[in-house]
């Protein structure tokens, strides 16, 4: 698949401080999630692929275009739905949506007629003559989210998109990121501090702490190698529990007294591990099945960060 | 996509020139402007003094007529012109005041420029978009009615009149124009940095009324009379009479009055440019 955003070493300084440094990457999935703790420079990252913000050192390609000479362009292909309230309160949905369409480069006539249909498209149909001003915070979401996609971007930048929202509308939200990936008409860029958001939309993940990257993960193939935990709590004399258990390839550490975690190997089915017990007369009192999510991504990258800050 | 169906689907359909963008903003802040019934009035009021000068010509120009209002002598000269001016620089302000406030600081208020700018839409575009509104509507009650007396004026009194006042034409324009563009582009710094509508209209006849009393302030406080530098009335005035070459009570020139202008109309930009952008980089 063709890179979407390339960073070739970009830096960002505000008054002498170092927000972004040396962000080397190539990202080309159809959903790139954006992770990182508050202060990691996510949304200053998106801000600068748009132009926002000028580059202090190194460039970044969006679609193979240069931030720094090309943001037009960039821009052209783009929508982006921004973390913060942003709307003009005396406009209705529908006309604030259709300026927009415009101002993207749809033809008047086109622009009305795809705000109705986006409107509608994000749940907003029956409220698009209302004033953006008398929305709830979750319309205001949703309103945000029909200007970012009526032009028919290549490329859609999501900051933080289910911020405030409740679970339904968070599950409506993530659904319609969803269906838009899988429509295959463009790319999705998250950006976001919730681990479930990006977990369960994206197949690439880029993990920034204090403006550096410390980790890059891709999470289709992640998911296909990833390996299967067990966590057990034991009674009883557990003398050749474990060996036994390495020997149906098992890789097991004894944690704490009766604790031990285990890596499960491909082959193992858990019917296995009873009859181990069984024959040892060991007693399971507690069993944790798992497989390796993007939170042990995630902490294992903020782990392996923190020896830099 | 339709509506029916409720899918994504992207746009394939033809897309508007680039440089053409600014014109929507332009379009849709003229929308809003016509929203307030009040102002559409009182732009209709501003056209009743042009109209009145237009029957005033008419009128010199006939001669029963001029015998019945014999006692309203008044000549179609460079005077007749500068105070038009200053009758109609005097509605665009308080139009100004009503129309310029509600440009600029809704968009900052709601925090929207990123969505104008994350589109391929410069500052300078949107910045021409908002500011177009005012001068177009400054314009119509301006140097467009000036111009308009001038050609009747023309027709009427020959073309001899027109060959010998054409200069006259240029200062209606130039008059007008150094007043639109600081008009404008104050309004619009206002509003940027003000962010309430109100606040900022308040802030703009402050900056015209209290300008003059803080002018001659300074000149008593410093025993000087460049305080009046200070005070943007006195400055368009100055201009204008020097226009129209008319006698006007002021200590300083027609030249420093252009320098002046032109300087608060660039100062003006500046401020502009420091708030109208997608985000502020707030720190030190």
């Amino acid at each position: 698949m063709a890179p979407v955003i390339e960073l070739e070493g970009l830096g960002v300084r505000f008054w002498q401080r170092n927000i972004l440094e040396d962000l080397r990457c190539t990202l080309s999935g159809r959903a790139i999630g954006l992770l990182g703790p508050n202060g990691a420079g996510k949304s200053t990252l998106i801000d600068t692929l748009l132009g926002f913000y000028p580059v202090a050192t190194g460039t970044a390609r969006v679609f193979g275009y240069d931030i720094r000479t090309q943001t037009k362009q960039i821009r052209s292909l783009t929508g982006y739905m921004p973390e913060t309230d942003c709307f003009i309160a005396h406009m209705t949905a529908v006309s604030f949506v259709r300026m927009m369409a415009e101002l993207s480069g749809l033809p008047p006539g086109a622009a009305l007629e795809r705000a109705h249909e986006v409107l509608f498209y994000v749940g907003l149909g029956e409220a698009r003559y209302r004033k953006l001003g008398t929305y709830s915070l979750g319309m205001k979401q949703l309103a945000k989210l029909a200007q970012a996609i009526v032009h028919g971007p290549k490329l859609m930048i999501l900051d933080e998109p289910t911020n405030g929202l409740d679970p339904p509308a968070r599950q409506r939200m993530i659904r319609l990121i969803h269906e838009m990936r899988d429509s295959g008409e463009l790319q999705i860029l998250l950006c976001s501090h919730l681990l479930r958001d990006v977990e369960e939309t994206c197949d690439e993940v880029l993990i920034l702490k204090d403006g550096h990257q410390v980790h890059y993960a891709n999470l289709e193939e992640e998911r296909r190698t990833n390996r299967r935990f067990l966590e057990l709590e034991t009674a009883g004399d557990d003398g050749g529990f474990a060996e036994a258990l390495e020997n149906l390839g098992c890789q097991c550490a004894v944690t704490s007294g009766k604790r031990m975690k285990m890596v499960l190997p491909s082959s193992f089915v858990i019917r296995d591990l009873y009859r181990v017990a069984e024959e040892r007369k060991v007693q399971i009192q507690r069993m944790n099945y798992r497989r390796d999510s993007l939170e042990d991504i995630f902490l294992k990258a903020m782990e392996n960060s923190n020896g830099r800050s | 996509m339709a509506v029916h169906k409720r899918s994504y689907c992207g746009y394939a359909g033809q897309l508007t020139p680039l440089w053409s963008r600014f014109w929507i903003v332009t379009r849709y802040a003229f929308k809003n402007v016509f929203q307030w019934k009040l102002l559409t009035a009182f732009f209709v009021i501003c056209f009743f003094f042009p109209l009145l000068c237009a029957v005033g010509i008419y009128v010199s120009h006939s001669t029963p007529l001029w015998a019945m209002f014999a006692r309203l002598h008044f000549d179609v000269d460079a005077g007749f012109f500068f105070h038009f001016l200053r009758v109609q620089g005097s509605m665009a302000f308080i139009l100004t005041a009503l129309v310029g406030p509600g440009l600029v600081s809704p968009d900052l208020a709601n925090s929207a420029l990123p969505l104008y700018f994350c589109r391929p839409l410069s500052r300078a575009a949107y910045v021409v978009g908002k500011m177009l509104v005012l001068a177009s509507l400054l314009s119509l009650i301006t140097w467009v009615p000036g111009l308009l007396l001038f050609l009747i004026q023309s027709c009427l009194a020959g073309g001899s009149w027109m060959g010998a006042n054409l200069w006259l034409a240029a200062s209606i324009f130039l008059g007008s124009a150094i007043e639109i563009l600081v008009f404008c582009v104050l309004a619009l710094a206002l509003s940027a940095w003000i962010k309430r509508k109100l606040a900022a209209g308040a802030a703009l006849l402050a900056v015209f009324f209290f300008g003059a009393g803080f002018a001659e302030a300074v000149n008593a406080v410093l025993g000087t009379k460049k305080g009046a530098l200070l005070d943007l009335a006195r400055l368009i005035g100055t201009v204008e009479a020097h226009l129209f070459r008319q006698p006007w009570r002021s200590p300083i020139s027609g030249g420093s009055a252009w320098i002046a202008l032109l300087a608060v109309s660039g100062f003006c930009l500046w401020l502009l440019a420091r708030k109208v952008r997608a985000y502020e980089v707030v720190g030190g």
